[in-house]
């Protein structure tokens, strides 16, 4: 029978039961590879519930450094027997199983393909704990130190981690490693080469951080100046508001009065959530909120105003799959139409796509600069598979001569010299009018904010030229908002390339493996990652220059080719959609094999390697 | 509808206040509601008590949610900031607004279809919270702008214009606002100066949330016979359940000894809130008594006026959030951007 043998590339899922300790264990396995300095990509893949319902945790072990979901299981760590049958079913014919076999199980059970591993670790738990809640916790260490020694992790790179994790809490330190000890002793004596898949110390992490997109874009939000925080619990994104509290009381906490640089508001609703953010934002105080589809629904008719009203708001956006009752817990890029033109009336707003954390940091500070400076609603479009997953990027990085730009704000100064302060004015022709702040001055500055109804100097009109000058001024400063948003991001293919592809967020780690892929299979793509809309022209040129481009998202309508046709004014024509959708992240294997279908459909069929597709 | 600007020039002779302004400097743009609308009182008794206070104009920030009573604000305070909200989420803008600058004073103004009926959340939820701000519920029982429809404070048994009667529970602000949490608790009518200015000259100086339900007329739409909001039917259940006289910290406080008993309550910023009880069981500063009597009113039919709840060392949603003294729209890069070499260590310690 076919045995599956790799160093350091291999995929292991656990399937655990929800409730059950198993998360802090199998965090502790896959950040066991990168103190190796082998590159990790952990998801986990969870149910909506507390306790009870199945919940995995894959981990793609990746010397290579492919982040993105490879597909497929290599070892199964099959813990759980509600899902046993589903999840024997999915290991790759050569893979493995192992499982408790305490209680033995029919042959029927397993497959005549794959290799078995058992050990029966109920029975050492009951032999060692009497405590019922630690033979379940001690279970999941157990394992872990057996698939340590099965896979050869340095058992000392375990204990410095379990170390780390208890530090402080002495009374849980020692018993966690016993249990770890007691797996891995069991397994180098009992399953020595029960196992093909092997690590072997690298040198491929380098300085890499590791975490979830959600504690980093709230970081961004502690480093970008944001300031109140209002929020309504929605999943995937509750954890980017706690995160935000966290960071919070250990970095904005006045040291002399200790006293809270800072406001968090846990709101009734998202309505209020987006009140108080606007409340906060006309008043001039960064203002963000985190939220889901869901959410943003709720909070559309606030965006229009906002939108109208020019006044600075930072929406996160951590996308799952819709409706209200969809798939909370399941990643979509599904969002971004409703985001993109969010409310009634003419609107269209500003959004980020960051394809990491590290870009959720870096977007989050920069969202807030945005906002201020073209005083509107800016949306930081992550999703469930950045937010609530660890991934491993580059370091976070601050310029400490960076300075937040406010925007246009007239100031008291100005105001008393006289300057022509026209709230609706624009005055430097790039649409972005100047505004005061609430109290700056006793006579001037001063306006009564509401929806169009109004002139340039915000006095009350429904006259149509009013309503004209200012909705055209809106446009105008969508124009001045591409000079200031992130720009697309060209991977130029090795050889000239007749084919594009268009991809943003998420799906950038799995797209980066496929165009590797794919060149190997002699299809030579240039790949171009939007991080924002509005579309800058080079968009636009990409397009043009290739005869098909191929548009890879992860939603079932194509919702960034539609914005690219309708706001780019791009050919539709041009484009094919590459769309992934079942609420799992989007993988390389995916991308590979529907962009070769459709290359191998349009007859162009690649006849060497070296000649381009 | 007023059609005459009134002139820009002031007559030399109007009194000043301490601030060296006249009343006119209080005043904001020519009201566009109907001629009689209660809300124009409200607006005036607004302006007279912003006058009386010596509060500079530029210092306050007005909200409003959407409806007539919701334009008024374009109609007093002509030098403040105003924002003309959304419907029913004035109070979720005004509690941002206020987290933004705690230096600032807050009105946030409201009718009872934004408040009682789209806004009934926000309105309980800002209540709960302390937010410190000064909330007018301009209450006249009928949608005006929309042209006469029943709003969710119209008395069960009242009748609109076109003859319809209203079957469904009236909701009372006031007692909501009371379990809800708010530290002022008061109702005024818009017709009775005397008793509104006090009022809101003691709600702005209250520090927390401050709730005045002015019941307001609409001449329009529900001033006519079977109404229980119009001018008539208000004049004669009104009762009232004390007076109030409200005195900065700052004058010579004098005690009127002519009439009644009298309970002086010190406010958070040192001012000195003295009721005259008309009223001899009743005491302000007791909520469940507060409670009761606005039910045992409207149970006889009686509109219950007057300050019906104060207490006096409540704390507002900043002590509750531990906010830093500077306004937090105020801080800048120093205060907020914990710096790279922070991050180095927050990266270091995700390795």
């Amino acid at each position: 029978m076919k045995r599956i043998e790799a160093v350091n590339d291999f995929v292991v899922k656990f399937a655990n039961i929800n409730g059950s300790g198993s998360a802090s264990a199998n965090e502790l396995f896959a950040k066991s590879f990168l103190r190796m300095g082998i590159p990790v990509s952990p998801r986990n893949i969870f149910p909506s519930n507390i306790q009870g319902l199945p919940t995995w945790y894959e981990v793609r072990v990746t010397e290579r450094g492919w982040l993105g979901r490879r597909g497929g299981v290599d070892l199964m760590v099959a813990m759980n027997p509600q899902t046993w049958n589903q999840d024997v079913k999915e290991i790759e014919p050569g893979g493995y199983l192992f499982y408790d076999d305490t209680r033995p199980l029919p042959s029927s059970k397993f497959r005549p393909d794959i290799h078995v591993i058992g050990m029966p670790l109920t029975e050492m738990c009951n032999a060692h704990y009497t405590d019922a809640r630690e033979r379940q916790l001690f279970k999941n260490i157990i394992y872990v130190g057996a698939l340590a020694a099965m896979i050869g992790i340095e058992p000392g790179v375990i204990a410095e981690l379990i170390g780390e994790q208890y530090k402080g809490k002495e009374k849980l330190l020692k018993p966690n490693v016993n249990a770890f000890q007691m797996g891995y002793h069991y397994a180098q004596e009992k399953l020595k080469d029960a196992l093909g898949l092997k690590a072997r110390r690298a040198d491929a992490v380098g300085d890499k951080i590791f975490i979830d997109g959600n504690s980093a874009a709230a970081l961004g939000c502690v480093y970008g100046g944001a300031s109140v925080c209002a929020w309504y619990p929605i999943t995937p994104s509750s954890s980017l508001a706690e995160a935000f509290q966290r960071y919070c009381s250990r970095l904005r906490v006045d040291k002399e009065t200790g006293r809270n640089k800072f406001a968090i508001v846990q709101a009734e609703d998202e309505l209020a959530s987006i009140g108080i953010v606007v409340g906060a934002g006309w008043n001039g105080a960064r203002a963000f909120t985190a939220t889901s589809g869901p959410g943003v629904s709720l909070m559309t008719e606030f965006i229009g105003l906002a939108y109208f009203a020019e006044i600075p708001a930072t929406i996160i956006n951590v996308q799952r799959g819709g409706p209200s009752t969809g798939m909370p817990t399941r990643t979509q890029q599904a969002d971004v139409i409703s985001c993109a033109y969010a409310s009634h009336g003419d609107t269209k707003h500003v959004l980020l796509f960051p394809e990491d954390p590290r870009e959720c940091f870096e977007f989050a500070a920069q969202a807030l600069d945005l906002a201020d400076r073209l005083q509107t609603p800016v949306f930081v479009m992550t999703d469930l598979d950045i937010g609530m997953n660890q991934r491993l990027c580059k370091p976070f990085e601050w310029d400490d001569a960076r300075r937040y730009d406010r925007g246009k704000v007239m100031t008291a100064d100005e105001l008393e010299a006289g300057k022509d302060f026209g709230r609706y004015l624009d005055v430097d022709g790039d649409g972005i009018p100047y505004r005061t702040y609430p109290g700056t001055h006793p006579k001037r500055g001063a306006y009564f904010t509401r929806g169009t109804t109004k002139n340039a100097y915000a006095a009350y009109s429904e006259a149509g030229p009013d309503y004209v000058y200012n909705v055209q001024r809106l446009l105008k400063k969508f124009e001045t908002a591409k000079t200031l948003v992130p720009k697309a991001l060209l991977t130029a293919s090795k050889e000239p390339a007749r084919f594009g592809a268009i991809y943003y967020g998420s799906t950038s780690p799995a797209m980066a493996e496929a165009l590797e892929a794919l060149a190997a299979k002699g299809i030579f793509v240039n790949a171009l990652r939007v991080r924002a809309f509005p579309f800058q022209d080079e968009i636009f040129d990409f397009v043009q220059s290739h005869s098909k481009v191929f548009v890879i998202e992860q939603n079932r309508d194509a919702q960034l080719k539609t914005l690219l046709v309708n706001d780019a004014g791009i050919n539709p024509v041009s484009l094919i959609s590459v769309l992934h959708y079942d609420g799992t992240p989007i993988t390389a294997r995916f991308i590979t094999e529907e962009i070769s279908q459709i290359v191998t459909a349009l007859n162009v069929r690649p006849i060497k390697k070296d000649k381009a597709a | 509808m007023t059609y005459l600007a009134k002139p820009k020039l002031h007559h030399p002779t109007l009194p000043k206040n301490k601030l060296g302004y006249t009343r006119r400097d209080y005043e904001g743009k020519v009201s566009t509601l109907c001629a009689g609308c209660g809300h124009d009182s409200i607006s005036a008794a607004l302006i007279q008590a912003f006058w009386e206070l010596d509060v500079e104009p530029h210092r306050v920030a007005k909200l409003s949610g959407i409806g007539c009573s919701s334009k008024t604000p374009d109609y007093f305070l002509g030098n403040s900031h105003g924002f003309n909200t959304v419907h029913g989420r004035m109070p979720s803008v005004l509690t941002g607004a206020n987290l933004a600058n705690r230096d600032l004073i807050y009105l946030g103004v409201s009718g009872d279809g934004d408040s009682a009926s789209i806004g009934l959340g926000q309105f309980a939820h800002v209540m709960r919270r302390g937010v410190n701000m000064t909330y007018i519920l301009e209450n006249n029982g009928v949608y005006g702008l929309t042209k006469g429809q029943f709003s969710a404070t119209a008395d069960m048994g009242s009748k609109s214009k076109r003859g319809q009667v209203n079957t469904d529970s009236a909701v009372d602000t006031i007692s909501l606002a009371l379990i809800m949490g708010a530290s002022f608790v008061a109702r005024s009518f818009s017709g009775d100066k005397a008793q509104l200015v006090p009022l809101i000259k003691a709600a702005i100086a209250h520090q927390g949330a401050a709730f005045i339900d002015v019941i307001s007329p609409c001449v329009a739409f529900n001033n006519h016979p079977g109404s229980t909001k119009s001018y008539d039917y208000i004049r004669e259940h009104n009762e009232a359940v004390n007076r109030l006289d409200f005195w900065p910290s700052r004058e010579a406080i004098t005690i009127d000894y002519s009439e009644g008993g009298l309970i002086e309550v010190p406010q958070h910023d040192g001012s000195i809130l003295k009721l005259r009880k008309l009223d001899a069981d009743y005491d302000p500063r007791d909520r469940i008594v507060a409670l009761e009597h606005v039910a045992r009113a409207a149970e006889k039919g009686e509109v219950l006026t007057g300050l019906l709840y104060v207490h006096a060392e409540a704390q507002d949603l900043h002590a509750h959030l531990n906010t830093y003294a500077v306004p937090l729209n105020k801080l800048g890069e120093k205060e907020l951007c914990p710096g790279a070499g922070v991050l180095e260590k927050i990266n270091a310690a995700l390795r």
